[in-house]
């Protein structure tokens, strides 16, 4: 299978100016590569850098050193490197973040949240939502919370909401931010079952994914990020 | 279809700098502007926002530097070489300007449809019927019933003010609008209904948006990207979200942690 995202060298830090300009080493000399198709996970404790890593991908968090390469066709972008409309046109055809949680924009229904990335998409509005609701009913989102914004769900109904939202539209490259973290078992495994069939599709996809079970059956590979781990400066 | 496929900027800022006396109002601005992009710039008062809002829309002539934007006809012209007359048809059709006050981008003494059917009239529109019918659908799409359409705007809210504004500036369908705190002095309730507006009518009309504002959850919601300045100077810039969640400069990081979490 082609190679669809590598980071080759990749390196970030924080340098805190508030804090008397303190910088704060996340990670150094990130390598790997990921397959379409293919699903590999990010290990590592909480601190390691693997949520930097994600972000750096979608290019929320700048990449200080080394380059973010995403293959699209012929054509290799890198992400690093990237104007910031090149950024959005990637976000829009390319790169899918799925993350737990919601940024609620005020009036905005539920399925028309989970709808508007295959709009943006080109999609017609009345399959993109059709599709919208499918999902809503697979990930057990009750009927009655459709039509209404979800900034006044529950967290659970609000994270169900996100998470249908980041699987509705094709990317050929996935980010998984710890999709399942605090679902109930049957959502979990609706959540498995929507990226087993990302994968049927060719997708290529990076996670976070603290569940062992979820990781065991979703990860063909797991990327250790403490062999990443970036020098304390003295 | 998508926002970032064209391949021309619709406007190009080139080293904009305006000197009040020996004060610095802002200094050496470059940036482009694209077709249905939306740009924040945020800063603290003072910061040169407004100044640099007021040289790119040709309400103050800037001491250097030079901005030219795409006409309708494709070609690039310096905004500062026009003609008083184009400068005037570019205002009025093209362009869209929202007033943080209303009351500075509305006629206050004539009722909401005129208002709105003004703009339409000042590029040559004269049936009265299809300028009625223009205006009321207007002043739907922002929201206000038709039944207040003979209404002058004193008598509306702050909010519905403001919608009125939007509909004014944009039933000509200009391709770029520039906002001044549109969402300023607003209280809440009234301030999501408007930005929820704005977000749609942006998004529908594929406008090209340049804002400033010192709400960074308005940058959020609304832009495509940040600028951020002080004292003049653009001391940050880039992707919204990254500019935001990553902020670099001490003063952006000041800025981003001073927000308070609701």
């Amino acid at each position: 299978m082609p190679v669809r995202l590598y980071l080759n060298n990749v390196g970030k830090s924080f340098t805190m100016h508030l804090q008397g300009g303190s910088v704060i080493p996340v990670v150094d000399k990130v390598e790997f590569s990921v397959n379409a198709g293919e699903c590999a996970v990010l290990g590592g404790p909480s601190g390691a850098g693997k949520s930097s890593i994600l972000k750096m991908i979608y290019g929320n968090y700048r990449c200080d050193q080394g380059q973010i390469l995403v293959t699209i066709g012929d054509e290799i972008i890198n992400v690093a490197g990237a104007e910031p409309r090149r950024i959005l046109k990637l976000r829009e055809d390319t790169i899918g973040y799925v993350s737990q949680f919601l940024r609620t924009i005020p009036r905005v229904s539920a399925e028309d949240v989970v709808a508007e990335p295959l709009v943006a998409q080109g999609t017609s509005e009345e399959e993109a939502v059709e599709k919208a609701r499918s999902l809503l009913t697979r990930l057990n989102v009750p009927e009655r919370l459709w039509t209404l914004p979800p900034a006044t769900f529950s967290g659970g109904e609000q994270q169900r909401v996100n998470i249908a939202r980041g699987f509705i539209a094709h990317y050929p490259i996935l980010l998984l931010d710890e999709p399942t973290a605090s679902l109930d078992a049957a959502n979990r495994a609706v959540v498995v079952r929507l990226v087993q069939e990302k994968k049927e599709q060719g997708v290529a996809m990076v996670g976070i994914l603290h569940d062992q079970d979820v990781r065991e059956e979703i990860a063909d590979r797991i990327i250790d990020v403490t062999g990443f781990a970036a020098e304390v400066a003295a | 279809m998508s926002l970032f496929q064209a391949d021309e900027p619709l406007l190009q800022v080139h080293n904009v700098t305006r000197y009040y006396g020996d004060r610095v109002g802002c200094a050496d601005v470059s940036f482009d502007l694209w077709p249905g992009e939306v740009l924040a710039i945020v800063g603290e008062s003072g910061s040169g926002k407004t100044t640099l809002l007021n040289c790119l829309s040709t309400r103050l002539a800037p001491t250097a530097g030079a901005i030219e934007y795409r006409m309708r006809d494709g070609s690039m012209r310096n905004l500062y070489q026009l003609s008083e007359a184009e400068r005037r048809l570019l205002m009025r059709t093209d362009w869209g300007f929202v007033h943080q006050n209303a009351a500075d981008g509305l006629r206050m003494n004539v009722s909401a449809g005129a208002n709105v059917g003004e703009r339409l009239m000042a590029v040559g529109d004269r049936h009265y019927g299809n300028i009625r019918s223009t205006a009321d659908a207007w002043l739907g799409r922002v929201e206000i019933d038709s039944d207040r359409i003979d209404d002058d705007p004193r008598s509306f809210s702050g909010g519905m003010r403001q919608r009125l504004q939007i509909a004014r500036n944009l039933v000509t369908r200009p391709r770029l609008v520039f906002m001044d705190e549109p969402t300023g002095g607003l209280d809440v309730s009234v301030q999501a209904r408007l930005l929820d507006l704005l977000r749609r009518l942006v998004a529908d009309l594929g406008l090209s948006v340049v804002i400033v504002t010192h709400d960074l959850a308005v940058a959020r919601l609304l832009s495509h990207r940040i600028m951020v300045m002080r004292h003049g100077n653009v001391i940050e810039a880039g992707l919204t979200d990254q500019v935001l969640d990553d902020p670099r400069e001490p003063y952006s990081q000041l800025l981003v942690s001073s927000i308070l979490q609701v």
